[in-house]
């Protein structure tokens, strides 16, 4: 049997029909019903939809710096697992990824784990201060290939930096990826402004600081002809910026997390900061706009803001505690939960707003393609009927911060295949891709 | 009764029975010897994480008339780089065999975690927590007024509530715990509660409050108001643009000699005048109007102690632990 060769059998592709799917050397070699191959592996697929590997444009792997937190290892762990194939990290490692040779030590690191695409994201500006751009092309045209910049956790708030910014990355098809919160507005923030945050004491984040920030990004966006991705967008209010610049043709995208599609600040009421998050919880309203919008497509993209943190840093007063929230392994169970169930979106629309279009705006070659002959063979399977109960101490992260704890969810990733390899099977780790050596001369 | 954490989901029943032991407490202090036997042995911790004279020596008098050992212990630093987490200090306090934890907190919520986490078993007491709750002293604001209110009503203060009577609390409610443990209360207890503040001293969100708002304090003393209190402004705020200047906050919403003399004009001559202090004499308060008969400053540091007293004695007396198992002074935890 031949060890690179597998055909699933019976998976409804996209959640339509139920078709074979044989993965030869990386590539889909052929879809139809009965395939046959004597050497693959036979997977049984009954019942399970066949998806392009979820491609992540936002989440936190800590390493360099923080491998108390998490490490690229068992963050792309935690990834495969959770039915992705391709990550973005974001830049605010330590040191901060706003060199070529932080890019290339990630990127190194990745490929050396196996289990995912790892895309680091570039420092828009040094040290994330806000100051002065960092080398932009230089870290396109590393080894790493960067091609999306992101201050995250942090606004590039300086409306002229900003408009830099986006006019720079046009010279090598990047996008800037904004971190929407203005600064003054949101000195000392806790939590979300509003009904809540009046009752709790703390002091609020209120959704114009987002907003504000959206509305002068995306006409920057129109002024100098550039392309613009708005992270973790979270109020109603931003769901309406982004579809009225949509509507003027603005090249602007936007994501959203899996938690704000679930969770409100009516949680914060219990003062335990796994529910502390930024952009923070908001309310109901704010959620119901938020799936309309993904629904929609003025939302383009989930990406899990996937933010491990070491125990302590949870385990102590809210003002003290970090912001962020883990998500790799719970996510496709939440959008599961939030739009498929609710009959506001198909396995298609998940195929896209999880997999084919964050690798647009990430240009990650050979990610979320279509499950066609001849392409990659980045496919993953789930099970919509399985339920599970969410245990943080059973996942790979290292992170033990998910604020789904204890929650019943539906769906479970069986398998996911990254580069024709699987690197899940059974619902359990398998083994990772291992590149081919490179000669040397 | 296992904890009192906040007032916002404090019973009628129990905010009674509070104030009723607090009665009881108040003529022990009355005596030559101001000591009862009902906590001795147990231990007592007066954990403070923010300066709150006032406050410690006022539980602590609460728990020596009550026999119990007290333990102060001083833990300030305002960040996890500085000392000891939280959670190692109530670990360590649960080691030494802590009964009861009194803490203060500058973060809002830090008396929630001690109770809701497995650190330490003891009874957490909140003496103030951030910009959340003061419930400690909404009670002693309630028994001061339901003193005055039963006096007024020529009633007896036992078992009363506060029906009727009109409260004007005027001052920083948004970074205020005593506004926020007052109006839970008070709306518990049956009073009228007004919120008297410049618009950017009042939270996003407080019209959804069991209140009313006003922004104007001489046209809440006409409409009527039986009791002003009095909330202490920060004159640092007006650098943060919450107010231009300390002397326009005075003149609109500061309690000063003419609102003084208004009282008298409108005839409202049973209208007391609170202070949860330390007061900003000639800022929110003119000492004119601080040192009056109309002030009940001084009263409400004496009922403080009753009414702590009375708090330590609910949570850790076992006899009401075991007679009221279901009775809790403490808000759900809801998860």
């Amino acid at each position: 049997m031949a060890e690179n060769t597998y055909l699933i059998r019976g998976a409804a592709i996209l959640g339509g029909e139920a078709e074979d799917l044989l993965i030869r050397d990386g590539v889909i070699e052929a879809r139809g019903k009965d395939l046959s191959a004597d050497d693959a592996t036979v997977i049984d697929a009954q019942g399970l939809v066949a998806l392009p590997g979820m491609v992540d444009v936002h989440t936190h792997l800590r390493e360099p710096g923080r491998e108390d937190a998490e490490t690229v290892e068992t963050g792309t762990r935690a990834a495969a697992l959770g039915g992705f194939t391709a990550v973005h990290a974001m830049a605010n490692s330590n040191p901060v990824a706003d060199t070529a040779g932080v890019v290339e030590q990630v990127h190194s690191l990745g490929r050396a784990s196996g289990w995912v695409d790892v895309r680091p994201v570039g420092a828009v500006t040094v040290g994330l201060a806000g100051q002065q751009l960092a080398e932009l092309g230089a870290m396109a045209d590393s080894r790493a290939q960067v091609r999306m910049f992101s201050d995250d956790g942090i606004c590039v708030h300086d409306p002229v930096l900003m408009r830099r910014a986006l006019e720079y990355v046009k010279a090598f098809d990047g996008v800037v990826a904004q971190h929407a919160q203005e600064p003054r507005l949101t000195a000392g923030a806790q939590m979300n402004e509003g009904a809540v945050s009046a009752v709790l004491g703390l002091t609020g984040w209120p959704a114009v600081a987002e907003e504000s920030i959206i509305a002068r990004d995306v006409l920057l966006a129109q002024h100098v002809g550039s392309r613009l991705h708005v992270c973790h967008v979270s109020t109603a209010g931003s769901v309406e910026i982004v579809r009225w610049a949509k509507a003027r043709g603005i090249n602007v995208t936007a994501e959203v997390t899996p938690h704000h599609l679930l969770l409100t600040d009516e949680l914060v009421r219990s003062y335990d900061p796994v529910y502390k998050v930024n952009p923070p919880l908001r309310t109901d309203a704010d959620v119901q706009a938020l799936r309309e919008g993904l629904a929609d497509g003025t939302i383009d993209v989930v990406g899990t803001d996937h933010a491990p943190h070491p125990s302590e840093h949870k385990e102590c007063e809210w003002a003290q505690a970090a912001m962020g929230m883990t998500g790799l392994e719970t996510a496709l169970s939440v959008v599961q939960e939030t739009m498929i169930e609710t009959g506001l979106m198909t396995w298609a629309d998940f195929a896209r707003v999880t997999s084919f279009t964050p690798a647009v705006i990430g240009r990650v070659v050979d990610q979320g393609r279509p499950l066609e002959v001849g392409e990659p063979a980045n496919v993953i399977l789930v099970d919509p009927a399985a339920r599970w109960t969410v245990d943080p101490h059973k996942m790979a992260t290292m992170g033990r911060n998910s604020p789904f704890k204890g929650k019943e969810l539906p769906g479970s990733v069986v398998a996911t295949f990254f580069k024709g390899h699987p690197t899940v099977l059974d619902g359990q780790l398998n083994t990772p891709y291992r590149y081919p050596a490179v000669s040397s001369n | 009764m296992k904890h009192l954490l906040s007032t916002e989901n404090l019973s009628l029943f129990d905010a009674i029975r509070v104030l009723d032991t607090a009665e009881e407490m108040s003529v022990v202090g009355e005596r030559e010897v101001k000591k009862l036997p009902a906590l001795r042995g147990r231990t007592v911790v007066n954990l403070f994480f923010e300066d709150s004279t006032r406050t410690r020596i006022s539980f602590e008098a609460a728990a020596k008339r009550l026999s119990a050992d007290v333990i102060n212990f001083a833990a300030k630093g305002s960040s996890v780089s500085k000392g000891e987490s939280l959670k190692d200090t109530a670990q360590t306090l649960a080691a030494m065999g802590a009964d009861a934890v009194v803490i203060r907190h500058w973060a809002s919520g830090a008396p929630h975690r001690l109770a809701a986490t497995d650190w330490i078993d003891a009874a957490v007491i909140n003496a103030g927590d951030g910009t959340h709750e003061h419930p400690t002293q909404a009670l002693l604001d309630a028994f001061t007024m339901r003193r005055h209110w039963s006096q007024v009503n020529g009633t007896e203060s036992t078992g009363a509530d506060l029906k009727g009577m009109r409260v004007a609390i005027a001052g920083d409610v948004l970074h205020s715990r005593v506004a926020r443990s007052n109006v839970w209360l008070l709306k518990t207890l049956g009073a009228e509660v007004t919120l008297v503040a410049p618009p950017t001293l009042l939270p996003i969100g407080v019209e959804r409050w069991p209140c009313k708002v006003s922004y104007n304090l001489d046209e809440t003393l006409e409409a009527g108001t039986d009791a002003m209190m009095m909330l202490r402004v920060q004159g640092e705020r007006m650098n943060a643009s919450f107010f231009p200047s300390t002397r326009e906050y005075s003149r609109r919403w500061g309690f000063d000699d003419a609102r003084l003399r208004a009282l008298d004009d409108l005839g409202m001559k049973d209208t007391i005048i609170m202070h949860p202090g330390p007061m900003n004499r000639g800022l929110e308060i003119s000492s004119a109007a601080a040192d009056s008969p109309r002030s009940t400053v001084l009263a409400q540091v004496r009922n403080g102690v009753s009414v702590r007293m009375a708090a330590l004695y609910l949570l850790l007396s076992g006899d009401s632990r075991e007679a009221a198992p279901n009775v809790s002074l403490s808000s759900k935890e809801t998860n």
